[in-house]
């Protein structure tokens, strides 16, 4: 499952969704909306995406994961909109029958997704400005 | 024949809005980027961005038709 939503990230909900009984590891990864940026203090994190696209894509590394990965269940949710310092930008869930599958799985997905999925970050700053990113390449 | 556009991130502020149907003879995503860098200032190169047509991922020189969904996708940063 891939969703890209306006709403706060329902954590608990999601991590329900992966159980299984061959699920022997779950890993999660959450994507929070951090202080700093190369140098310059942030106060919050605006999300657009082009959700059409985007949950397709979404959905495609998802597919790819579970070809490549021996895992149970994977989910994967992208905020859009304003967040503050602290929330739940980006999460993503792995059930599998071993915990090395579920770490790689986890890694693959987040990878994947800050690289190719078309969801924009603009970061507005304690000073006043703010701005969208659109880096060469996304940093790891 | 008429496009209708989709802007994401500096392109949407660039161009001063999120979408528009723009009239155009351009042919194919590049010519039809050559005519809005132009009109919006854009500044990003061909090289930067990726294209879609409808909803799905496809390259430059893809043959539009009239009524098509363009989008021109500024480098993302998701996560």
């Amino acid at each position: 499952m891939f969703a890209i939503s306006d709403a706060p990230i329902d954590v608990v909900g999601l991590q329900h969704g992966l159980e299984a009984h061959g699920a022997g590891a779950v890993v999660c990864f959450e994507g929070r909306v951090r202080n700093r940026n190369e140098g310059r203090a942030v106060s919050g994190l605006s999300y657009q995406a082009y959700v059409e696209l985007a949950e397709a894509e979404g959905l495609r590394i998802i597919e790819e994961a579970c070809g490549r990965f021996q895992v149970e269940r994977i989910s994967c949710v992208h905020r859009v909109g304003d967040l503050a310092l602290g929330d739940v930008a980006v999460w993503v869930g792995v059930s599998a029958a071993h915990r090395a599958a579920a770490f790689d799985a986890c890694r693959f997905v987040i990878d994947q997704v800050k690289a190719r999925v078309p969801i924009w970050k603009r970061e507005h700053y304690l000073e006043g400005a703010s701005e969208w990113l659109h880096p060469e390449s996304a940093p790891k | 024949m008429t496009y209708r556009l989709l802007y994401f991130a500096t392109l949407s502020d660039a161009a001063g809005c999120s979408e528009e149907r723009v009239a155009s003879e351009a042919a194919d995503p590049r010519a039809l980027y050559a005519e809005l860098a132009v009109r919006h200032g854009f500044t990003f190169t061909p090289e930067r961005l990726r294209v879609a047509v409808n909803g799905a991922f496809t390259d430059w020189n893809h043959k539009l038709a009239d009524n098509d969904e363009v989008v021109f996708l500024p480098p993302v940063s998701g996560g």
